[in-house]
């Protein structure tokens, strides 16, 4: 057994992908660098990542897919799911095999599994464009953190710039610890280390002085709008699950209260 | 002192306004202009409150000050509640700050009837167009038509919103005379038919002149109440069908009343919401526009209310057995839609999927289709799968017996007694 080591980039893993059928590799598992667990009486070989080679395994994808079915692979990838390395070579492989387009052939698991996992990194990057909540400071920046289930930043980054124009913003992915920032003109990617939990006497202190008030008029407005004789919390938790709502303003009770 | 009484407004003029359902905001073509605020896309639910109900627009009256007394109306005259009024300004600044904040999509704006129907809408819309014009925003703003209103502010209205709506609030004549007396359904109907015409004529303009500016591109829509008066399905939804087909509605929102009055032409206090009814309605309104079906393929005299305890399409197919068994290997998208447990995309999947192998039924299993509800519909050449010959009742028992509906609760009255 091979293992590939690739440095978790999606360039990285078509890299790799071009290697196996460069080297006629058999047998191969992937691994992102900083993971350790190597496989024990495993052979090692590192991929050094070639936006060259890449280009070729995706051009041959492009050729033998639909847009639609390109695109899902990135998504899929994205999706971070257990072993999505590897289900994505088997639909690579089934996808070079072919004659015929074979996206459609879904009671197929190379190709079922890679829809699936391209449906999840969407539904989770439909999520944070509507579960971001932006709090500005005193220096007029909105600032928000999301953990999303996806590696979602690249693909929601378009939306926000399209959206949020004449604001400068940063959405910080507190679990991949990297975020996104828009100076007025351009968004770049940025590493940085935020505090896991700020004091309220420290958010006062980067605040605007009103985002205090907006935060309670938007708590407000949620519990105003909900129509208590109707009371549905399975379908609350459905749309809205837990895990989020540590970052959900309306679903964080004020401690400020008087 | 300022921020304490905007915080009581809101409290007031949203809970007002939050029984008119439509959340949408989505169907808009609006985009971001001159590195503005905001635009449109396919709609975006940024929160759901407890009772379960998207949050997707800042949803308020201007006033609820009414001159009216529409006795299903919370901010009726007569009611004895707290009144208040936004100004334009403090409305402005609410939708810019929640919406610089990601907490919304844009606005959906309506309000009481304060002194007459033109200063009303005059009001309304001022705000609209200093949103648009002072703050450069194109973000989602979905205003109400008030009924008696000039041609004038409607065309203005609509040259800022993306959607415009009219509600129509009862569903037929009398209703509305039983509990709204000062309304009736010509005042309703009067402006939807100039609005209909409006959008009609910008969409064919906009065919030869790209840059025509937006009229309410995101159409109309409006409401009925339900189970506040005794209209049965058929009526509603036949009403239903008559906007969508002669007012080209985008969209018909049923809100199950909720009581709210002692007014004994109303349900009483205490009364439940009638969710299933709303439920159901909303399935059969799906139905109409999304998979095909006449209204008169799911209501009719003889069957003028859907059944509760089952879905819509399910209670077509058992009233329609002689359509069934399927070959999903060989039938159209059209009829495969058809199928109880097999829904639109669903179908789309099995078309795909089919060009590659017969499918068999642990194939649709992995597909993620309700095999055990749509086994009584399907047939299968390879191996055949004998289907004894069951009767409507007994397929429909045996569905209701494996699905654990999240409304069983209501139909178990059997089981009570134990």
């Amino acid at each position: 057994m091979i293992q590939l080591l690739y440095d978790g980039s999606y360039e990285g893993w078509l890299t790799a992908v071009f290697e196996i059928y460069e080297y006629k590799l058999k047998d191969v598992v992937f691994a992102k660098e900083e993971i350790s667990n190597t496989l024990l009486f495993s052979e090692i070989q590192l991929v050094i990542t070639d936006n060259a080679k890449a280009n070729r395994v995706l051009n041959g994808l492009e050729q033998r897919l639909s847009h639609h079915g390109f695109n899902n692979l990135y998504f899929a990838f994205l999706s971070e799911m257990g072993q999505i390395e590897e289900i994505l070579f088997r639909f690579v492989e089934y996808v070079f095999s072919s004659p015929m387009n074979i996206e459609g052939d879904l009671s197929r698991n190379e190709v079922l599994n890679v829809k699936k996992a391209a449906h999840l990194t969407g539904k989770e990057s439909h999520r944070m464009k509507a579960f971001v909540r932006f709090k500005l400071t005193k220096d007029n920046l909105y600032y928000a953190i999301i953990e999303p289930d996806c590696d979602v930043l690249p693909l929601i980054e378009q939306h926000f710039k399209n959206r949020y124009a004449d604001q400068r913003w940063l959405i910080y992915d507190a679990k991949r610890k990297y975020g996104i920032y828009y100076d007025l003109e351009n968004v770049s990617t940025v590493e940085m280390q935020f505090e896991s939990n700020p004091s309220s006497r420290s958010l006062a202190e980067i605040n605007d002085e009103n985002e205090e008030f907006f935060e309670n008029l938007w708590r407000n407005y949620f519990k105003s709008v909900n129509i208590e004789s109707r009371k549905n919390t399975k379908l609350h938790i459905k749309h809205m699950p837990k895990r989020y709502w540590k970052n959900l303003t309306e679903k964080i009770p004020n401690l400020n209260k008087r | 002192m300022e921020q304490e009484r905007v915080m009581e407004k809101l409290a007031i003029l949203a809970d007002a306004a939050k029984y008119d359902v439509s959340c949408s905001s989505g169907q808009s073509t609006r985009k971001n202009k001159n590195k503005g605020l905001g635009d449109t896309g396919g709609g975006i639910c940024h929160a759901f409150t407890e009772d379960g109900r998207c949050v997707s627009l800042l949803k308020i009256l201007l006033t609820n000050h009414c001159i009216f007394d529409c006795a299903y109306c919370v901010s009726r005259k007569s009611n004895d509640i707290k009144r208040a009024a936004f100004t334009v300004q403090e409305v402005v600044d609410l939708t810019i700050g929640f919406y610089r904040r990601n907490y919304i999509e844009g606005l959906f704006l309506s309000s009481g009837i304060f002194d007459n129907a033109d200063y009303t809408m005059e009001r309304l819309v001022r705000i609209v167009k200093k949103l648009r014009l002072e703050e450069n925003f194109n973000g989602y703003i979905h205003l109400k038509a008030i009924p008696g209103a000039s041609e004038e502010l409607l065309k203005e209205a609509g040259l800022y919103a993306d959607r415009l709506s009219v509600n129509v609030e009862m569903p037929t004549e009398q209703s509305l005379k039983l509990l709204a007396p000062d309304k009736n359904h010509k005042d309703v109907i009067k402006p939807m038919q100039y609005l209909k015409n409006e959008i009609i004529g910008y969409q064919e303009e906009k065919k030869s002149n790209y840059k025509t500016p937006l009229f309410a591109p995101a159409g109309q829509s409006t409401q009925m109440v339900i189970g506040a008066t005794k209209e049965n399905d058929l009526e509603i939804l036949g009403m239903a069908n008559y906007f969508y087909e002669q007012m080209k509605m985008r969209r018909v929102y049923y809100s199950g009343y909720v009581p709210i009055s002692y007014d004994n032409r109303l349900p009483a206090i205490g009364t439940p919401v009638p969710m299933i009814r709303e439920n159901r309605l909303y399935q059969a309104d799906w139905l109409i526009r999304y998979y095909g079906f006449n209204v008169n393929e799911i209501v009719g005299f003889d069957q003028p209310n859907l059944d509760l305890d089952i879905d819509p399409k399910l209670g077509w197919a058992l009233r329609n057995l002689h359509q069934f068994p399927v070959d999903i290997n060989s039938a159209d998208l059209e009829l495969i839609q058809r199928i109880p447990g097999i829904g639109f995309l669903s179908a789309k999947k099995i078309v795909a999927a089919r060009r590659f192998k017969k499918l068999q039924p642990e194939d649709l299993k992995k597909l993620g289709i309700a095999y055990s509800r749509s086994k009584f519909f399907l047939a299968f050449s390879s191996p055949f799968y004998m289907q004894k010959d069951l009767t409507p009742i007994q397929i429909k028992s045996q569905i209701l017996n494996l699905q654990n509906s999240k409304y069983k609760n209501n139909f178990s009255n059997q089981l009570a007694l134990f």
